[in-house]
């Protein structure tokens, strides 16, 4: 039944019906609405046996975490860019240990300069720690990947991050169709850990492992990740035949067949991007998306065959690595055969700011005209650039250039 | 398997071998039922006071929880020292994780057996003075804040000696360490900084707060089973000396954590809820000297002319000690 709700309080309702063991929980924008729900819903009985742990720190958010996975517990967490930094050792480590820890992250732009708005910057900074990465398109979407991550998770015993952008998801309201509890229990088999803290059975865990033993220990990790790129697309064909919705997978194609040129991206933006495709495919021009699901493991036999026959590629994406460019059209390009397309990147949506659909049309004519750059910011205000550059070339004490571009913006210097 | 009768001796020290008690007072690790938790062949140095330590803590609190018990280690010696795969000194259920995260993680040990209908079973975390007063002290603060039900340890040898023997907030004034030299004026480890764990612990009024040493393991393992008799957050202050960062012979360890106790400079005490309910009472009292001279981590306050202005200070901190905890043995 179709019902009109926040993507959080989607999201809290899906987890609730995954039965988690221990929600653990330290507040941050946006990721709050999502455990305050769960707290209500573990406070008033509804979810017992269930704890609830109002931590102190993300650090300690993902430390409690991996001792109640651990012990055998199904473990639920939720956080978003500082919070993910800020816990990232133990993102590491529960990944390390093997434990399925399922965590939402409200994907929200890092700071310095603070930010409260989405970008991809956080889940960016963890790819390479061994978790599979999920990005969500919608709401719906948001909800279902949950259930299918605690599924992935525990029987891959790796630890699943569901992404839905911040702010544009998860405070979004929108139609959800909320999953039948009957259907998450058959669905979703009771948690059966490989190695659990049990008094009548000890053993020990986390050891250290020298050189003689390290490589292999890792590379084993690594094949869990390639054993996900199999049970992923399995996983989501089993859900859409109980539900009948094509949330998850790897890959999410669109209007692909006899594309000449087609825009890759995660996560919400994707829906902007198909409206600009289909208004460009109205006016007889051969365009498509690629919406990477699936970006840990990063499926690059599928997306090699999804991009087969493009002439060009553009990777529209909420992030980039400092002094090198695009992150996933890194990836991208790994996928693309060396004779293969020419591949832009545009850096979009940084910190929250605005992706129309004038401005993906845009893209798509400077692509066609062949004046898009290899990589490019979109609308990025060059005059105020520019202006504190100058300020920086005239006077060693400059000061604070965040400080100096809000000013610009605010008195005139700004773009628009 | 033969069987050789081992004799005890009086030491000297007021201590006395089981064989002089009666059953009911001897230690846990008098008795051949002992879990054995922290088992022989692991790679402690000789003398070690934490190996000391963890071993009577641990099979104390299996005896006094009947076996049920997950252990949640920090890194450091003890966890290195006890896992050298493929071997494992442990009998009991262990993890570990991170350095500064062993209290959270045993929160989540606790959170998951109170949630699977199995709080019969009781956690313990532990760690050095490095991972509880320093790396781990925010997540330790957390788990006393929420009163979680754990019993947290801490094997305080006074710096990071697993690193190489660096300072710590736990390592004393003038003590040389690589990160403290015993260079210039003010050699070795300032004085008037430093944090005091169990008091901290205290002012989180949880139910239970004990300090300890490995000089005195029947009060270490009487602590631990009091510790053991609350539900919430506990917590317990091993002083374990380490022959390697002091600067001791390995057979000194018992013998300086006794000095430590006796000259007043480590306090041996108990708390419930935040209130003293009990002291070990200096029995033969001793300055600070007589501690700090065996430790090369404090030759500096002795050699040529010394510097009894620092030696004095420090015997003000034990005096300090005494009086605040009320110390003093009983004909004073």
């Amino acid at each position: 039944m179709l019902q009109q709700l926040e993507g959080s309080r989607a999201v809290a309702e899906t987890v609730a019906r995954c039965r988690p063991e221990v929600v653990c929980a330290y507040p941050i924008s946006p990721q709050t609405h999502i455990i305050e729900a769960l707290g209500a819903m573990v406070k008033d009985g509804r979810l017992a046996p269930c704890e609830f742990i109002n931590v102190e720190s993300e650090y300690a958010a993902m430390s409690v975490s991996i001792g109640a996975s651990a012990a055998g517990a199904r473990t639920y967490t939720a956080t978003a860019s500082q919070g993910l930094l800020f816990m990232i050792e133990a993102v590491y480590n529960a990944a390390g240990l093997g434990l399925p820890v399922v965590m939402t992250l409200a994907n929200r732009a890092i700071g310095a300069p603070i930010n409260i708005w989405n970008d991809h910057s956080d889940a960016m900074a963890v790819r390479d720690a061994g978790w599979i990465q999920l990005f969500a398109e919608t709401n719906q979407e948001a909800a279902d990947l949950h259930v299918q991550a605690f599924r992935l998770a525990e029987a891959l015993s790796v630890p699943v991050m569901v992404c839905m952008d911040g702010f544009i998801l998860t405070h979004a309201v929108e139609a959800v169709d909320l999953i039948d509890q009957a259907v998450v229990d058959s669905f979703l088999p009771p948690y059966e850990p490989r190695q659990v803290l049990d008094p009548d059975d000890p053993v020990s865990i986390g050891a250290m492992v020298g050189p003689e033993a390290f490589e292999e220990v890792r590379y084993l990790a690594h094949l869990r990740q390639l054993d996900a790129l199999e049970l992923i697309p399995s996983v989501a064909e089993e859900f859409a035949a109980l539900t009948g919705r094509a949330s998850g997978g790897l890959l999410h194609p669109y209007r692909l067949e006899d594309a000449e040129t087609v825009i890759v991206a995660m996560g919400s933006v994707l829906g902007t991007i198909k409206d600009a495709v289909d208004a460009r495919r109205e006016a007889g021009e051969r365009v498509g998306v690629l919406g990477v699901a699936a970006f840990r493991p990063f499926p690059i036999a599928a997306v090699a065959d999804a991009l087969h026959g493009a002439r060009r590629v553009i990777v529209v994406e909420k992030a980039f690595s400092l002094g090198m460019g695009g992150v996933l059209a890194t990836d991208v390009a790994t996928a693309s055969p060396a004779s293969g397309p020419d591949l832009a990147t545009v850096v979009a949506g940084l910190g929250g700011r605005p992706i129309t659909r004038r401005d993906v049309e845009g893209v798509l004519e400077r692509s066609a005209r062949g004046t898009l750059p290899r990589l490019s910011f979109l609308n990025l205000d060059e005059d105020v650039v520019a202006r504190e550059r100058a300020r920086m070339a005239a006077s060693r004490r400059s000061g604070p250039f965040a400080e100096n571009v809000l000013r610009d913006v605010a008195t005139g210097g700004a773009r628009r | 398997m033969t069987e050789t009768r081992v004799h005890f001796y009086q030491v000297g020290s007021f201590a006395v071998g089981n064989r002089l008690l009666s059953d009911a007072d001897r230690t846990v690790q008098a008795s051949p039922e002992r879990t054995n938790s922290l088992d022989a062949g692991h790679r402690a140095c000789q003398g070690c006071g934490e190996a000391l330590g963890a071993r009577y803590a641990l099979d104390a609190a299996m005896r006094a929880t009947g076996g049920r018990l997950v252990a949640v280690n920090a890194t450091g010696c003890l966890e290195v020292f006890s896992t050298p795969f493929p071997e494992t000194s442990w009998r009991i259920a262990w993890l570990h994780s991170l350095f500064g995260n062993a209290p959270a993680v045993a929160t989540g040990v606790a959170a998951a057996m109170r949630a699977k209908g199995r709080d019969d079973v009781r956690v313990v975390g532990q760690a050095g003075d490095g991972g509880t007063v320093d790396i781990g002290f925010g997540t330790l603060s957390g788990l006393f804040e929420r009163n979680d039900d754990v019993l947290f340890i801490c094997y305080d040898n006074e710096g990071y000696m697993n690193t190489g023997v660096q300072r710590s907030a736990a390592t004393p004034p003038t003590a040389r360490t690589a990160t403290s030299e015993a260079l210039g004026a003010d050699p070795g480890n300032v004085f008037g900084q430093g944090k005091d764990l169990p008091r901290l612990a205290m002012a989180h009024d949880i139910p239970y707060v004990a300090t300890a040493t490995v000089a005195d393991l029947h009060d270490l393992e009487r602590k631990v089973e009091r510790a053991m008799t609350f539900r919430g957050a506990r917590y317990l202050h091993v002083l374990v000396p380490c022959p390697l960062g002091w600067g001791a012979a390995s057979a000194d360890t018992v013998r300086l954590a006794r000095l430590a106790a006796e000259s007043g400079f480590f306090p041996v005490f108990e708390a419930e809820h935040g209130v003293v309910t009990g002291v070990r009472r200096i029995r033969r009292r001793v300055g600070v000297e007589e501690y700090l001279r065996p430790q090369r981590r404090f030759a500096h306050l002795f050699a040529g002319e010394g510097r009894p202005d620092l030696v004095a200070r420090l015997q003000a901190l034990a005096d300090a000690n005494i009086q605040r905890y009320g110390l003093a043995p009983e004909e004073e």
